[in-house]
């Protein structure tokens, strides 16, 4: 069966902060990339932290038409991948593997850390202590973490913002292929806009703290959207049959 | 180590496998190094007895005297393993608290818990006064859990408030410090000459004071205690790589945090209520433990456990051997050695404990 995601009047407060409100979602199926996208601090952390159920708050989240929280069905990777510890990159992927299983570890679990390393690329640092890692090799890692677990939902916060390009473009075809193929649900936060419309089958826009757009990428991604979200001057230009690209021309400057 | 950059998949797997071997042959290591104490432990006295002798007496042989096998059996033996049981339960319960407080420093003995057991034992010591209204034989010991208990749950519900952080818990820890420091000087300073001297030989540490009966009760919890962390050892090898991640993994943080820092607070009290204040194995034992076998609470805690055990039963041959004819408070010597050995093997060791 193929995993869904529905987001109903979804918020979050902080003591008496809201700090989202409202946030209605179409429902989103497995196979499809969605992208979350909004300027910095509009809320997308917390609903990430909220649908994965460390952030309680009003709202419906229903999984296969089911309100239900589910850790072995949905994995969370956090925007923080920041670490202080001498376990290895290798004990890590395998302990995110076996929370909630049989403790023993089976061949079939060696197996899975060494595709998963294999998938993403990272076989080289497989015996290194998390902390002599750098950004992205801690982000790559924290990926690993999460790819294991082999969710039905994927929950990803920025995972690739300290990459280099070719690593982003790899690991979002990655990211694109493994839902297509394993059917997973992907939503991901991020702020580069070429990769959503290279991978997003559908953006949600959040801006302090609501939903204010959501739909196709093409039909989302805008000009009057540069203008009214990011208050830069763009545009979007189709540079072959499959593929749009931003451009943008500068910030938007006020006249006094 | 190094391992070629060119892996593939497959060796992944097989180097995994290889680590897995190596962190057992260190635990056997530390069990020969603890065994070994022991029987040098066993040895020691105002009699000295040979390893071959030791040996001979503790498999019952008709070779050693009567005299030789009660020295060893009757009056040594309960020291020599209150020293090994304390060891462990002191250096497991500083593991598991620097696990759940995500901070190298924490221990029972820097976050006041053992401060705290100072000060009731020498509510007893000095006024008579028990916490509890039974089991007068133990008041000293009773006393001495409770408050040790009563300091741990309030670490552990103070560092559960929002925006606690790790700083602000080795501050707090500083403070129970203190106060229970200041506490216990209060009541030394109230006290009669006599129970002065007993609550001063008290917060030195001494596993003279070991029995049978203390030493099956100790024994018991650590019997206990390990196997209810071990049973969520990937739970609590997950904290540490952080809170979210944790719980992005299904682990119930809360529930996992308040369930071990209060076996932690009965693993940390006892001890300490039985044998006084010992230092520095708490806090020593897991990092050497970290250094050794890494973070794999499957293998850290066990490697905890037996190294703790190792470092007391060595200061306490230690204790024995440095003034001929007189045993040196055994709190006194986990400090002083301890701490340049923990130097040493920081300074000594390039990959980042913390």
């Amino acid at each position: 069966m193929v995993a869904t995601l529905q987001l109903n009047a979804v918020g979050v407060r902080y003591g008496k902060r809201e700090v989202l409100s409202g946030i209605t979602t179409p429902t989103l199926k497995g196979g499809e990339v969605t992208a979350v996208i909004g300027p910095n601090a509009a809320g997308k952390s917390s609903l990430f932290r909220r649908i994965a159920g460390l952030l309680s708050g009003p709202g419906d989240i229903a999984i296969d038409g089911f309100p239900e929280q589910s850790a072995s069905r949905i994995c969370y990777m956090p925007q923080d991948t920041s670490v202080n510890t001498v376990l290895m990159v290798y004990e890590s992927i395998l302990l995110a593997r076996k929370q909630g299983a049989d403790p023993r570890v089976s061949d079939a679990d060696l197996e899975a850390v060494d595709k998963v390393l294999g998938s993403l690329h990272i076989e080289s640092i497989a015996f290194k202590g998390l902390s002599e890692l750098s950004g992205g090799q801690r982000q790559l890692v924290s990926l690993a973490q999460t790819l294991v677990r082999d969710p039905d939902i994927l929950l990803l916060d920025e995972p690739t913002s300290a990459l280099d390009l070719h690593k982003q473009v790899e690991v979002l075809s990655l990211i694109q292929s493994l839902a297509r193929r394993r059917q997973m649900c992907v939503v991901l936060a991020i702020h580069d806009l070429n990769q959503v419309l290279r991978v997003a089958d559908r953006v949600m826009v959040i801006d302090a703290g609501t939903m204010v757009r959501c739909g196709p990428a093409e039909a989302v991604i805008t000009p009057e959207l540069l203008r009214d979200i990011y208050k830069v001057e763009g545009r979007i230009e189709r540079c072959s049959r499959l593929c749009y690209q931003v451009i943008i021309d500068g910030p938007i400057v006020h006249q006094a | 180590m190094a391992y070629p950059a060119s892996m593939t998949a497959q060796t992944g797997r097989g180097v995994y496998r290889a680590l897995v071997l190596r962190k057992k042959l260190v635990l056997l290591a530390l069990a020969i190094v603890l065994v070994l104490s022991i029987i040098a432990d066993l040895g020691l006295g105002p009699a000295r007895y040979g390893m071959r002798e030791v040996v001979l007496a503790l498999v019952g042989s008709p070779e050693v005297s009567n005299q030789v096998s009660v020295v060893i059996w009757d009056i040594r033996m309960p020291v020599a393993l209150m020293a090994v049981v304390v060891g462990a339960a002191l250096s497991a319960a500083g593991a598991q608290m620097q696990t759940i407080l995500n901070n190298p420093l924490a221990s029972p003995f820097t976050l006041g818990i053992s401060a705290a057991a100072s000060f009731g034992a020498s509510l007893a010591l000095v006024f008579g006064v028990g916490l509890l209204p039974f089991a007068i034989e133990y008041v000293v010991s009773i006393n001495a859990l409770l408050m040790a208990m009563a300091a741990a749950l309030f670490i552990h519900l103070m560092s559960q408030k929002r925006g606690v952080t790790v700083e602000t818990i080795v501050l707090l820890g500083i403070t129970l410090v203190f106060t229970f420091n200041a506490l216990l000087a209060l009541v030394q300073f109230l006290a009669s000459e006599q129970a002065l001297a007993a609550v001063v030989f008290w917060t030195m540490g001494s596993l003279t004071r070991a029995t049978w009966p203390k030493l099956a009760i100790t024994t018991l919890i650590v019997i206990v205690a390990l196997p209810l962390f071990f049973r969520r050892a990937w739970a609590l090898t997950a904290l540490r790589l952080g809170e979210d991640k944790a719980a992005s993994f299904g682990v119930d943080v809360r529930r996992v945090r308040l369930e071990t820092m209060l076996i932690v607070s009965v693993l940390a009290a006892v001890p300490v209520a039985f044998v006084g204040t010992i230092g520095f194995v708490g806090l020593v034992g897991p990092h050497i433990a970290r250094m050794l076998i890494g973070e794999d609470q499957r293998f850290f805690l066990p490697a905890s456990a037996l190294s703790g055990a190792a470092m007391l039963s060595l200061t306490s041959v230690i204790s024995k051997s440095l003034i001929p004819g007189s045993i040196i408070p055994i709190g006194i010597i986990t400090a002083l050695v301890g701490v340049p050995f923990l130097f040493s093997l920081i300074m000594t060791n390039r990959r980042r404990a913390w």
